[in-house]
């Protein structure tokens, strides 16, 4: 990798100091912030980014902490997705946080990743990997997968970039309504961590997310789920680890033997984690059989348009669902 | 010149004085300036774990990790092993170490210290792990010459010895020579 200079400030005042301003967005990859540093080194070794200054997080006092009140949680974007794993209270109120977090890449990379740095990694597309391959989502004119090799790309939602959104606790923190805490230059704010993921097609092709050059996501709030039952059932190529070929978060709270409100947020089929809000109404009021499976599976993968070489996963979602659904209605 | 950072590292008990520049891996220090070889560059992107070490006692990847951002923590590679077990009034290898030699859990060798590290966390938090629960715990380490079955033995031998049992018989037939039997650390 090419060399910088590491910094590690002691406050986030000083990290969004050290960081761009919010508008210079040509020069934003000048200063890159590290975390678990999973995604990041990759990035640099394969020179997909070549910052100037590399400013390590871990400096931050605070940042790593996972701290529960009244069923909510508040997920620093430090704290690692081993720590998520073995919580067993979260595992036990948030199931599907959990889960997702446990299904992530190995061991090593569950005990150095972080929240903050799987929620903002970047797509593992192999023509975006590929330091020769300047493609869309690298300032170039088109997407090579779209006509290329696109076994693992998008079958929603994409155009004009088709990648995936490779994050496993996306879909699931997406299910579970949590809100995304964002520091700036001028401040804080918060987003729905579902209005925090952009489209190709909606924001700027070359991100997936809204910080702009001078943020950092700071914390993930996620809100009391009592009575809800929720899990994330994830499909790899090969069972030991991967990214999920597609994945399904669900979570449902049923009453007397029926759905009374549903979340269904599908992973590893679009640029973004892919809220299916159609089958979540759908799911009201109904109990979990195989034809409200059937129904919700039709939902859910409404207005799918298969590449060349992924149409599997289509049946692959849905059967991920029905597994998930059926899962739910009998744990 | 390129600027050099002097930084101190926690390695296997010792601190050590470190300078390299700041883009430099835990990897590349260990191996380059610390001469501490055991700890293997395979993939060099998080893929096949031969370089894995303890960091606090968890596996990490040292290829994944700049080596600044380890400063203060403890660090351990497969060379700490054995005067580990040494100090604690061991005699003989480490146990675990002793067990994948006794197991002939090694090919080529090249992913045996991450593979023995991460069996050594595993077993400090699992300490009779079943095999689901090694295939989890080891499958950020590949084996390229798939000796994955010597491994699991492996560790089935540690926590054997660890608990004065004999092994359970092994997946494939009688072996050549029991590894409960050869009380000699293997060749």
């Amino acid at each position: 990798m090419k060399n910088f200079t590491y910094v590690m400030p002691t406050s986030l005042e000083q990290v969004v100091e050290l960081l761009p301003g919010p508008r210079d967005l040509k020069t934003r990859d000048r200063v890159k912030v590290l975390a678990g540093g999973q995604d990041l080194l990759g990035e640099l070794k394969e020179h997909l980014v070549e910052p100037e200054q590399v400013v390590n997080l871990k400096g931050v006092p605070g940042l790593a902490a996972l701290t529960q009140q009244a069923g909510a949680w508040q997920i620093g974007a430090l704290a690692t997705l081993a720590a998520l794993e073995e919580n067993a209270a979260l595992r036990a109120s948030h199931t599907l946080v959990a889960e997702a977090a446990g299904s992530v890449g190995s061991t090593q990379i569950r005990n150095q990743g972080t929240v903050g740095g799987n929620l903002c990694q970047r797509p593992r597309c192999w023509y975006y990997r590929h330091e020769q391959a300047v493609c869309i989502k690298k300032g170039g004119a088109e997407c090579f997968a779209y006509g290329g090799l696109n076994k693992y790309n998008a079958i929603l939602g994409g155009g004009p970039s088709y990648i995936v959104h490779p994050s496993d606790l996306a879909p699931a923190l997406v299910a579970a309504g949590a809100t995304a805490l964002i520091r700036g230059k001028k401040g804080e704010r918060t987003v729905e961590l579902e209005r925090f993921f952009t489209l190709p097609s909606e924001g700027a092709v070359t991100r997936e997310n809204v910080l702009a050059p001078d943020e950092v996501l700071v914390r993930v709030d996620v809100p009391a789920m009592a009575g809800w039952k929720s899990t994330y059932v994830k499909f790899r190529e090969r069972s030991s680890y991967d990214f999920a070929l597609a994945a399904v978060a669900a979570a449902l709270r049923i009453e007397g033997g029926k759905v009374a409100e549903a979340r269904l947020v599908l992973g590893g089929v679009a640029p973004v984690p892919w809220r299916c809000e159609k089958a979540e109404k759908a799911l009201v009021g109904r109990k979990i059989d195989a034809e409200t499976c059937r129904v919700v599976g039709e939902l859910a993968l409404e207005g799918a348009e298969p590449l060349a070489h992924n149409a599997y996963k289509l049946p692959l979602a849905k059967g991920l669902i029905t597994k998930a659904l059926t899962k739910l209605a009998t744990a | 010149m390129r600027r050099m950072a002097e930084y101190r590292l926690e390695v296997n008990g010792d601190s050590l004085d470190v300078s390299a520049p700041d883009h430099w891996t835990l990897l590349e220090v260990l191996r380059y300036r610390l001469a501490l070889t055991g700890s293997k560059q395979g993939c060099d992107k998080g893929d096949c774990g031969a370089c894995t070490v303890l960091v606090d006692g968890k596996p990490w990847l040292a290829c994944l990790t700049l080596a600044r951002s380890v400063v203060g923590r403890r660090i351990t590679t497969i060379e700490g092993l054995l005067p580990a077990h040494r100090a604690n009034g061991g005699s003989g290898a480490d146990p675990v170490q002793a067990a994948f030699d006794r197991c002939g859990a090694l090919q080529c060798g090249f992913c045996q210290p991450g593979m023995i590290l991460s069996a050594k966390a595993l077993l400090a938090k699992t300490p009779q792990p079943t095999r689901d629960e090694m295939r989890e715990a080891l499958s950020g380490n590949l084996c390229r010459c798939t000796g994955y079955t010597q491994i699991f033995e492996a560790i089935e031998s540690a926590v054997a010895s660890e608990l004065g049992l004999k092994p359970a018989a092994r997946a494939w037939g009688a072996p050549p020579v029991s590894c409960a039997a050869r009380k000699d650390g293997g060749a």
